[in-house]
């Protein structure tokens, strides 16, 4: 009311505007998710800049490293060729300005970039990830399901709590108890790697080698090597799977339990299904989308749990050689995977929330 | 059941002020199990913890007793009820032992996190503009990072990875805390620009209230209602993150405090050589103490959400009297009253 008064120009300038957004809400689904692509690149930033100032924080990393093995002129000079003597600010940008370009700078002690460390061991952590979330949705989601079936049942009862212990089992204890069980005592399963010898060195030579073996021990042809493979992945993607499978069972029941009391699983149930086949068809659908939303925070999870399998499996991959780097010390390389492992979880929470607005309209703003 | 109840009822007042009563008492079947083993579980986690002293056979970081060493790797035994580690330590006097740097671990971080997460949110929530949403956007984006990384980096600023007892709990601590900010920040923060519009926010605002005062007496009062939850959940993940760093080797010395994250690390090699004991029971405290602490937890949570709180809960209370159907049990919970009356005068 004042603003019109005072100035005419608001009031001429209102219809345009309005126009405007009525015409944008028709293409709500392309609008969300450039608004929501826009969103990765603060998320990023704020993460890179976060770990660069936390790292930096404690010093120089070449101190860190070092410390006790060069003389100080020694470590003068290599800190001044390296640049970490110049202001702080300046090696700020300076480091945004290379992370822009995907240069995440190199090791320390082994001198290598840590892109190269990323493309030669981020293989095998995904392949982890995937094994882990088989098996979190084979056990998550039809456990979930009888569980919302037998609801305040014993079924459910055991379930929830088989849930909650999933939850508070660290996974490397849950490894270390699979691997004592299968590997030392049964002698059923390898106690740790991710392949035997022989079979790592028939993928070595493949001309298309991935560096996923999944994939590399079927190019092999070889089902030996294929056995080995896949006999090395069942125990660490137990242990990785069965933290997620908890959260995935526990969701489930959730909404299971939510849908089922919907009028039109009311309507069928009046109709005569039973309700087995309530369970089956008619309330699980609507009760996965949630699923979808949730496997957004689930990766953060599971890269964090991964550190920890691929620690207690000798997994080589990008969680084992950052535990390496830590115990070496080397802080340039952690920071540069950290930052890595940043762009990753927001890049997988962008793909996340894209087939989420895919397949649920309601997200979409 | 009504008789059942009725001699508790004038006592209520006072019952009522212990903590979790209230729940045990509106819980039913399956629930009030699951909440009355998660009491009962955390209950003798924290008396392990306080009373470690006493209960240990030895030290946490006794080598040797009476001019003996205890050797390495020893299976179980009557001198050494679980064993010893590889490094020569009684395992059985780590675990009691590392309840202590667990509890401890759990208050420091909880405590601390509830107050940067709780002063945050409200300022962030009360103030809004460029603040609010820079807050917004730096606690998002820490919140989707993985929490275990987060714990990494601080523990590496902090301590450089290795410190003694109070250094390490308070290291372990603060890099937990800063992973559960964020949590608190949006719980309380969502609950402040809620609150923030209400009518009796805006009628002190119009008798000329100042904000601090405001944000203290009534915003922050109301907005509490979901942190108990929270906090039991938070805790629970402050031992699996204090567990996984001391697994990574960002743990508390073994001679400066006995840590089961860092006695499992130690057990790895052990494991393959088919040596059960030294992964074993760190490994057991560590689930125990989560799973107490969690059922807590969750059973609060179905308490809370009505679609999850126990069906036959009406069912129970309704077939004295049809009457009675029309009063949850929670709401009999909450002390009011006319209710109170009612029900007395019905037998």
């Amino acid at each position: 009311m004042t603003a019109e008064l005072a100035t005419p120009d608001p009031a001429s300038a209102a219809p345009p505007v309005a126009a405007r957004r009525s015409a944008s809400s028709g293409g709500g689904l392309l609008r969300y998710l450039i608004v929501r692509f826009l969103l990765i690149i603060p998320t990023i930033f704020i993460l890179v800049t976060l770990v660069f100032v936390l790292m930096r924080s404690t010093g120089d990393p070449i101190t860190a490293a070092q410390g006790g093995k060069l003389t100080a002129v020694e470590l003068a000079k290599r800190i001044h060729d390296a640049g970490y003597d110049r202001p702080i600010l300046v090696q700020y940008f300076e480091y945004i300005g290379q992370v822009f370009t995907g240069n995440f700078g190199n090791t320390i002690t082994d001198n290598r970039p840590v892109t190269e460390v990323l493309l030669t061991y981020g293989g095998a952590t995904l392949e982890l990830a995937f094994y882990a979330l088989i098996v979190a949705f084979v056990v998550g989601i039809p456990l979930g399901m009888v569980a919302a079936y037998f609801r305040d049942k014993a079924p459910d009862a055991f379930l929830r709590i088989f849930a909650i212990l999933c939850y508070a089992t660290p996974v490397f204890f849950a490894g270390l108890l699979l691997k004592l069980v299968f590997s030392v005592w049964l002698h059923v399963l390898p106690v740790a790697g991710r392949a035997s010898t022989g079979a790592e060195l028939q993928m070595q030579v493949l001309p298309g080698k991935t560096g996923i073996y999944l994939i590399d021990a079927f190019q092999t042809g070889n089902p030996d090597v294929i056995g080995d493979v896949l006999s090395h992945a069942v125990l660490p993607g137990i242990a990785l799977g069965l933290l997620t499978a908890g959260v995935f069972l526990r969701l489930v029941r959730t909404n299971l339990i939510g849908t089922l009391g919907t009028d039109y699983v009311d309507a069928a149930r009046s109709r005569g299904v039973s309700e087995f086949r309530l369970v089956r068809k008619h309330a699980y659908r609507p009760a996965l989308i949630p699923i979808i939303t949730v496997i957004g925070l689930q990766i953060a999870l599971l890269l964090g749990g991964a550190v920890l399998t691929e620690t207690t499996f000798e997994w080589k991959g990008l969680g084992f050689q950052l535990a390496q780097y830590l115990a070496s010390r080397d802080f340039v390389a952690v920071q540069g995977i950290v930052a890595l492992l940043a762009v990753i979880v927001a890049v997988t929470n962008f793909i996340v929330d894209v087939i989420a607005a895919l397949i649920d309209p309601r997200v979409r703003y | 059941m009504t008789r059942l109840s009725t001699p508790s009822r004038p006592r209520r007042s006072l019952a009522s002020r212990i903590p979790l009563f209230d729940q045990v008492r509106s819980s039913i079947g399956l629930q009030r199990g699951m909440l009355v083993a998660g009491v009962v579980i955390t209950l003798a986690f924290v008396l392990v913890a306080i009373l470690a002293p006493v209960l240990a056979p030895f030290g946490f970081s006794q080598l040797r007793s009476s001019g003996e060493t205890f050797g390495a790797q020893q299976p179980p035994s009557s001198s050494h009820l679980l064993g010893t580690t590889v490094g020569g330590y009684d395992v059985l006097s780590r675990v009691l032992w590392g309840a202590q740097t667990a509890l401890l671990t759990i208050i420091v971080s909880v405590l601390l996190s509830i107050f940067v997460g709780i002063a945050l949110g409200l300022i962030s929530g009360y103030l809004g503009g460029w603040l609010d949403r820079v807050l917004v956007v730096v606690c998002d984006a820490v919140y989707a990072f993985p929490s275990l990384l987060l714990a990494i980096v601080m523990s590496i600023v902090i301590s450089g990875g290795k410190s003694d007892l109070a250094g390490g709990i308070l290291a372990a601590s603060i890099s937990i805390t800063v992973v559960f900010i964020p949590q608190y920040f949006r719980v309380i923060r969502a609950e402040t620009v809620r609150i923030k519009s209400e009518a009796y926010v805006e009628s002190a605002k119009v008798i000329g209230t100042r904000a601090p005062r405001i944000i203290v007496r009534h915003v922050l009062r109301n907005a509490t209602r979901s942190l108990p939850l929270l906090l039991t959940l938070n805790s629970s993940e402050a031992l699996l993150t204090l567990a996984g760093l001391g697994f990574l080797g960002f743990g508390i010395e073994p001679s400066a405090a006995a840590e089961w994250g860092y006695d499992l690390n130690k057990a790895l090699s052990d494991v393959t050589s088919g040596i059960w004991w030294t992964a074993l029971f760190p490994g057991l405290a560590i689930v125990l103490a989560v799973l107490g602490i969690t059922l807590v937890g969750e059973s609060l949570n179905d308490l809370a959400d009505p679609r999850l709180r126990g069906r036959r809960a009406a069912v129970d209370s309704g077939a004295p009297s049809a009457d009675d159907d029309a009063v949850p049990h929670g709401a009999g919970a909450s002390g009011d009253p006319l209710i109170d009356s009612n029900e007395e005068a019905r037998p």
